[in-house]
C-alpha cells in the first residue's frame, strides 16, 4: 500500500495546506455527510433526528442518604453529584475516563462517574468522598493520605482516595491484577500490586510515592 | 453531547424491537467508550436503549463443556472468574492488559468486542476520516500512523481494533450469541465477526442494524501454556502496540493471535501450524501481506521479537 491513499475514487489527494475558506466548506460538507450517516446508528432508514432535550426523574442513594432528582438524561453521574446535588468533593479533571479525579464507589465498586450517565443509576448506592468519612471522623485512608502528605495541589486527592479504598478490597476479595504473578491464586498485598491497581488515576503534581506510602499505611491499619 | 431520549428495557427482544423501530438508536451498556464518543459527538445517537437490565451477567457453563459468558459480565468480574483464571488464562491476562480498575468495573464483555478504534484523527473532528465520516478521506495515511494497523488495512482506513480481550477470544475460538429484532438468534464465530475495512471502514462487524450481542461462548479448555504479552508506551493503562496472545502445547504446537497491528484480532491459521518451526516461520505467515507506513513499520520488528519472546517462555515453562 502506497502512503498516497488512492481514496476516494475520484483520486483527489488531500491537501493539508488548506485555506481558512476551504476549511469552512469541508466542514459545511463534513456537517452534511453526518446528517446522512447517523454515525453507527442501529436502525436504517430515515436520517433520525436530534430530540429536544428530555428530562427524567431519578432517586439516587448517595452516602446513605436517598436522593430525589430530575436531570437531563445527558447528565453523567458526575455532574448529578456536583451540579446537582452539590457533592463538589467529586472533581471533574479530563471527564473522558483517562484521569481518574471522579472516582467514586457505586454499589462498593470504582467507576468513573464522568463516564456514565446519572440515569443508569436509578437506586444505586453511591459512596464520594464525602460519605467516607469527616473532618471530625477521618475514614482511615484520608487520614494515611494527610499523614504521608499524598497530595500537593489535591485536585487528584478524592479520586485517588476513592480508588484506594476499592483497590484494598478488591485485592481482599482475590481480583487479580496485571502483575499478579500466580493467577489461581490469592493476590497478595505488594507496593507492586498498589501501583497497577492505582493506574487508573494520574497526579499531576507526581505525589505516587507517598500516595503508595499512604495506601500500604491504610492497608495495614484497615488489617489490624 | 447531542440530546437523546432514552430508555430502560428488560428482555433482549424488547430491546432488539426497540432500536429497529427507532431511528438512529444505539445500545448502551458500560459507555466508557459510546459515551466518550458521544460527548465529541463522534456518536451522535438520538435515542439510547440501556440494556443493563436484561439479566446478562452470568457466566455458566455449557453442556459441551465450555463457558457461556453473557454479554453483560463486566471485565473485572470476567477476569476474576475462577473458571476462566484456570482453564483460559489467556483471557484473564488480557482482560487485566486492558484500561484501567475503574474502566474493567463498567465495561463489558460485548461493549468490549464493540470498541472502536482509538485512531487520533477518527477522534479529531477536523479531519478527513472515512470511518467517522464516510468519503471524506483518511488523514492517518500521512499523517502520524505509529499506533496504526501494519496489516490488513486498505487504502480507505489504516486503523486498528484497540482492545485486548477480543485477541484472547478469537484465540479461543469464541462465539458470538446474538438475537435480532425478528426475534431470530445466531452464532458467528469471532473469526468472521469483524469486516475488513475495504472501502467501507465505517461498517466494522457483521451485525445487522439492532442486533443485539446476548452472549460469547468459549469452547472447552484446550490446556497448554497461556501466555498474553503486551508492548505499550508504559507499564499500564495504554493501549497496545503489538500485542501477542497465545496457547502453546507441551509439544510445541498451538496457536497465536496478534493486537494492535490491524482493524481486528489477527489470526492466520498458517501460522499456527507453523508455530512447532520458531518465531520467524509463524512471523512470516502472519505478515506475509503487511503494510507498513513508514512511522509504524517498526510494529513489524516489535511483533517477530514479541513472538520470539513468548514462544521462548512458553518452551521454559512446558
Amino acid at each position: 500500500m502506497s502512503n498516497q491513499g488512492e481514496y476516494p475514487e475520484n483520486g483527489q489527494q488531500h491537501d493539508f495546506s488548506l485555506s481558512r475558506r476551504d476549511l469552512i466548506k469541508v466542514s459545511a460538507a463534513a456537517a452534511a455527510t453526518a446528517a446522512v450517516y447517523p454515525c453507527g446508528a442501529l436502525a436504517e432508514g430515515e436520517p433520525a433526528v436530534t430530540p429536544p432535550p428530555e428530562m427524567m426523574p431519578l432517586t439516587l442513594r448517595v452516602n446513605g442518604k436517598s436522593q430525589q432528582l430530575e436531570v437531563d438524561t445527558r447528565t453523567t453521574l458526575l455532574d448529578a453529584l456536583r451540579e446537582n446535588l452539590q457533592l463538589t468533593g467529586t472533581k471533574k479533571g479530563c471527564d473522558h475516563g483517562q484521569c481518574g479525579a471522579c472516582t467514586v464507589l457505586v454499589e462498593g465498586r470504582r467507576i468513573n462517574a464522568c463516564l456514565t450517565l446519572a440515569v443508569m443509576h436509578q437506586d444505586a448506592e453511591i459512596t464520594t468522598i464525602e460519605g467516607l468519612g469527616t473532618p471530625d471522623n477521618l475514614h482511615p485512608m484520608q487520614a494515611a493520605f494527610i499523614k504521608h502528605d499524598g497530595f500537593q495541589c489535591g485536585y487528584c486527592t478524592s479520586g485517588q482516595i476513592c480508588s484506594s479504598v476499592a483497590v484494598l478490597k478488591e485485592i481482599e476479595a482475590g481480583i487479580p491484577s496485571h502483575v499478579t504473578l500466580d493467577l489461581v491464586s490469592p493476590p497478595e498485598m505488594t507496593a507492586n500490586e498498589i501501583r497497577e491497581r492505582m493506574s487508573g488515576n494520574i497526579c499531576r503534581c507526581g505525589a505516587y510515592a507517598n500516595i503508595l506510602d499512604a495506601i500500604e499505611d491504610a492497608a495495614g491499619e484497615l488489617k489490624s | 453531547m447531542k440530546a437523546f431520549t432514552y430508555e430502560r428495557v428488560k428482555t433482549p427482544a424488547e430491546a432488539a424491537a426497540s432500536a429497529r423501530d427507532k431511528s438512529g438508536a444505539k445500545f448502551i451498556a458500560g459507555g466508557t467508550n459510546l459515551l466518550d464518543l458521544m460527548k465529541l459527538e463522534i456518536e451522535t445517537p438520538t435515542h439510547l436503549i440501556d440494556v443493563n437490565g436484561l439479566g446478562l451477567d452470568k457466566i455458566v457453563a455449557t453442556d459441551e463443556g465450555g463457558l457461556r459468558l453473557g454479554a453483560l459480565v463486566r471485565n473485572t468480574d470476567l477476569a476474576a472468574d475462577e473458571r476462566v483464571r484456570r482453564d483460559y488464562a489467556v483471557l484473564s491476562r488480557a482482560l487485566l492488559a486492558g484500561a484501567s480498575g475503574q474502566l474493567r468495573n463498567q465495561a463489558t464483555t460485548a461493549g468490549n468486542l464493540l470498541q472502536r478504534t482509538r485512531c487520533p484523527y477518527f477522534y479529531d473532528t477536523n479531519q478527513p476520516c472515512n470511518k467517522r465520516l464516510p468519503g471524506s478521506g483518511c488523514a492517518a495515511l500521512e499523517g502520524f500512523s505509529r499506533q496504526h494497523a501494519v496489516v490488513g488495512s486498505s487504502e480507505a482506513c489504516i486503523a486498528t481494533h484497540p482492545g485486548d480481550m477480543p485477541v484472547a477470544m478469537r484465540l479461543l475460538d469464541a462465539v458470538v450469541e446474538t438475537i435480532s429484532a425478528d426475534g431470530k438468534a445466531r452464532n458467528i464465530p469471532l473469526a468472521d465477526f469483524y469486516r475488513a475495512p475495504g472501502k467501507t471502514p465505517h461498517i466494522e462487524t457483521v451485525l445487522t442494524p439492532g442486533e443485539l450481542i446476548v452472549a460469547v461462548t468459549l469452547p472447552p479448555p484446550v490446556g497448554g501454556q497461556h501466555i498474553y504479552r503486551k508492548i505499550r508506551d508504559r507499564a499500564s493503562y495504554a493501549f497496545a502496540l503489538v500485542s501477542v496472545a497465545a496457547i502453546v502445547q507441551p509439544d510445541g504446537s498451538g496457536r497465536v493471535a496478534l493486537g494492535g497491528v490491524a482493524h481486528k484480532p489477527w489470526r492466520v491459521e498458517q501460522a499456527d501450524a507453523r508455530l512447532p518451526q520458531g518465531a520467524q516461520a509463524v512471523y512470516d505467515a502472519l505478515f506475509a501481506d503487511a503494510h507498513p507506513t513508514p512511522e509504524n513499520a517498526f510494529k513489524l520488528t516489535l511483533a517477530k521479537r514479541t513472538l520470539a519472546s513468548v514462544l521462548t517462555e512458553a518452551r521454559a515453562v512446558v
